[in-house]
């Protein structure tokens, strides 16, 4: 088992996100991770989805995407060639005794402190799934009350957008 | 147009400009609206049917036979949810269906209305695409595009929903000039260079064969694959969807494979060095035990759907495309590595094969009790009723017996559920094959179990002169499930047992749908009786034939087993042959 994360163009239209969706959990694939926002083409969405799957069914539900009807183009994005990030807002316990040391560790994650309570600090952070993990692992013995993550968004690297030629023809199946 | 009408007007025009002429449905609350103008179309004739899946079938039998896009309607809520069976039905078995539901008005989607269903998620696993209409100036379009992707491509049902609200507001009428669908292009024309490497491979072969799915005849491809078979010189099985798609009697035809199917198709497939797959899809009734099907063949696969390749077995050649192009294509490269002196030496291949075809032709043993075999009785109504007829089959044992003991020469003559393995289909489908080809013979080819599931549908033929017959293999059971109880459950007969013999008196029902009611017990009356039958074409007819119980289907591989252990009857196995 691997993961992979595929870059969904889809025609923003009711009902696409319970068809890709549907469609992962029918053929028995189980989504790691799922984010969906608009693109720089008005009517034409983005999904971002990491599964965890042998590289052979990962083809099958590739081909199984293409087939509905208001899926225009996947790709799969590498780790090495694009970049990946996911957003996490975690809220720690903290008091006068610990709150320096949260503050040290999130300056040195290059993250953020977004609010602040007497005994709590809640922090954003941005990075790719390591080192997101990496920062909760620090923060855990002070005490996490609260933690939320989004699904991970990815774009590739270099000059091509995904949306250059974002509807070819002869990549669409039957 | 700019003139004002309804949404219902509107939605009656799209379908005149679909081409629509036929429709099987039952009205209701949400779809009422529709229903009114429909009333007035000159064009359009609406089947009154007397069950939402009885409409389904119905359309499905009619896409077969009319070579047109099947089209069945029901209202909202129960009325949508009747129509899911064939849908999935027609979605496993590629049927072009567009089925139309009525939806409760916008402002109460949501609420849990009267009759409301969600039917577009319901069936969104089950169609090729679906539509909710909740705008009335949306309706020519979204009409539009349903015949369009449930006709190309790899055919399907396509739903189209439309809320009640929409079918009364008003708006004007305009029918698309052109499709607009930026995610849908499917491959029509094949890769050359793929094809050239097909032919190569199969004159290198030794044992090719022609493994030939229901696509070939979705496609249309029955005439030229046979000019490609009959070139190459290559034996030829045909899948259940495929019945028709290659003319039995040729003498290049191997019979049916699968779980069912003939020692020598069986055999083809797996001594084969090369499967020349063509529009099927590797299913576990054909394949049996994966891992071990055909272990020796390279495999060239053909398909309109690029997701059927590889999804099974793995394709050496893969060929995208419509086998109406692909097949032409394959016979061209084909005949250019002839005139190069490249030919295929298919000399031991063959003599392989026939002494598996001469050797285990398929048959049954008559009873010894004087009652009458099924096998005999289908033999007999496919000889009888000539291969200009047309059958439809329910599921179970019958329609494996009408699968083998029928010959069909020519495409659409054999209609199924394949895929989905819907008991109930044959009188509904029997009924909407009739209203695509009324010249011709529709024969219901039914069991006891299966034809109490839909047969009020005869009074729906009855009513509009659809005149089917209907060949009831009447064992007083759900025979296919008690063949397994005798094989795999020690003959413990647990609910299989539908005591049918008399109750209910078929004959008796026949005539209280106003059809012909006949009856059958013996085998020196099965002629006279199907004569009986061809001749009254005023009514449906359905003829009662008291068969035996205790008749099973051979040859038969148990599900899960390998092909290599097919049994031709019980614990008997075929000599393969000293060449493995």
């Amino acid at each position: 088992m691997s993961r992979h994360t595929l870059s969904v163009l889809v025609e923003n239209k009711p009902g696409v996100l319970a068809r890709v969706a549907s469609l992962f959990s029918r053929r028995g694939f189980n989504i790691e991770s799922l984010a969906v926002g608009p693109t720089e083409i008005a009517d034409i969405s983005r999904m971002t989805i990491v599964v965890n799957v042998e590289d052979s069914p990962l083809e099958q539900v590739t081909k199984q995407l293409n087939k509905l009807i208001n899926v225009l183009k996947i790709v799969e994005l590498d780790p090495e060639s694009s970049v990946q990030r996911e957003i996490m807002l975690v809220k720690v316990r903290s008091d006068n005794e610990s709150r320096s040391s949260i503050l040290e560790t999130v300056q040195m994650f290059r993250a953020k402190v977004v609010d602040v309570a007497p005994d709590a600090l809640t922090i954003e952070a941005t990075g790719n799934h390591d080192k997101l993990i990496a920062l909760l692992k620090v923060l855990e013995p002070f005490g996490v009350k609260e933690l939320v993550q989004s699904g991970l968004v990815a774009v590739g690297r270099g000059a091509r957008s995904i949306t250059d030629r974002s509807v070819r023809p002869a990549e669409k199946g039957a | 147009m700019s003139e004002q009408i309804t949404g219902a007007q509107s939605l009656v025009h799209s379908l005149e400009s679909a081409g629509v002429t036929d429709i099987f449905g039952i009205p209701g609350g949400a779809i009422l609206p529709l229903y009114d103008p429909l009333m007035d179309s000159s064009q359009i004739r609406h089947i009154l049917v007397r069950h939402e899946q009885g409409a389904g079938h119905a359309a499905e039998g009619y896409a077969y036979t009319s070579g047109k896009v099947g089209v069945c309607m029901a209202t909202s809520g129960p009325g949508a949810t009747n129509l899911v069976t064939p849908i999935a039905d027609a979605n496993m078995d590629s049927v072009p269906l567009v089925a139309i539901t009525g939806q409760v008005s916008s402002s109460f989607i949501g609420t849990d209305a009267f009759q409301e269903a969600d039917i577009r998620g319901i069936t969104m696993p089950i169609t090729k695409h679906s539509f909710l209409v909740t705008n009335p100036d949306e309706i020519p379009r979204a009409i539009a595009e349903a015949f369009h992707l449930a006709s190309t491509g790899r055919p399907g049902p396509v739903l189209v929903d439309v809320s009640k609200d929409a079918l009364q507001a008003m708006t004007t009428f305009e029918w698309p000039t052109s499709i607009d669908l930026p995610g849908y292009h499917p491959v029509t024309r094949p890769h050359a260079k793929q094809v050239r490497e097909a032919a190569r491979m199969i004159v290198d072969a030794k044992a090719p064969v022609l493994y030939v799915g229901g696509g070939v005849i979705r496609a249309g491809a029955s005439d030229s694959l046979r000019k490609l078979a009959e070139i190459a010189g290559i034996p030829v099985v045909t899948t259940l969807m495929a019945r028709g798609a290659f003319p039995d009697t040729h003498p290049q035809h191997m019979g049916m494979p699968g779980m069912h199917g003939s020692v020598s198709a069986v055999g083809a497939l797996q001594k084969s060095d090369l499967l020349i797959t063509l529009g099927a899809r590797f299913d576990d009734r054909v394949t049996g035990k994966l891992s071990t099907f055909a272990p020796n063949a390279a495999v060239i696969h053909a398909d309109i759907d690029p997701a059927e390749i590889g999804k099974n077995r793995h394709a050496d050649v893969p060929i995208v495309g419509d086998l109406s192009e692909i097949i032409p294509e394959l016979i061209v490269a084909l005949e250019a590595e002839f005139e190069a002196g490249r030919r295929g030496d298919y000399g031991a291949w063959w003599q392989q094969l026939t002494r598996l075809k001469e050797t285990y032709p398929l048959g049954y043993d008559q009873p010894s009790d004087g009652s009458l075999s099924p096998q005999y009785v289908i033999t007999r109504l496919g000889e009888i009723s000539g291969s200009d007829s047309i059958f439809a089959a329910g599921v179970g044992q019958h329609q494996m017996w009408a699968a083998q003991f029928i010959n069909y020469e020519k495409p659409n003559t054999w209609i199924n559920s394949g895929g989905l393995g819907t008991m109930g289909f044959a009188v509904p489908a029997a009924m909407g094959a009739k209203v695509g080809a009324p010249d011709k013979t529709v024969w219901a080819v039914d069991g006891d179990g299966c034809f109490q599931m839909t047969n009020q549908e005869l009074v729906t033929c009855t009513i509009n002169e659809i005149p089917i017959k209907v060949a009831l293999m009447n064992n007083s059971s759900l025979g296919m499930v008690r063949q397994w109880q005798t094989l795999f459950y020690n003959s413990r007969y647990s609910n299989t047992d539908l005591h049918s013999y008399r109750i209910p008196d078929f004959v008796k029902l026949a005539d209280a749908y106003g059809c012909h009611g006949l009856r059958c017990e013996s085998p020196d009356q099965v002629d006279a009786t199907i004569e009986k039958a061809l001749s009254l074409n005023d009514a449906p007819v359905v003829i009662d034939f008291i068969v035996h119980r205790d008749a099973m289907v051979w040859p038969m591989v148990a599900a899960g087993a390998s092909n290599d252990d097919i049994q031709i009857a019980r614990d008997l196995a075929p000599e393969w042959g000293s060449d493995d």
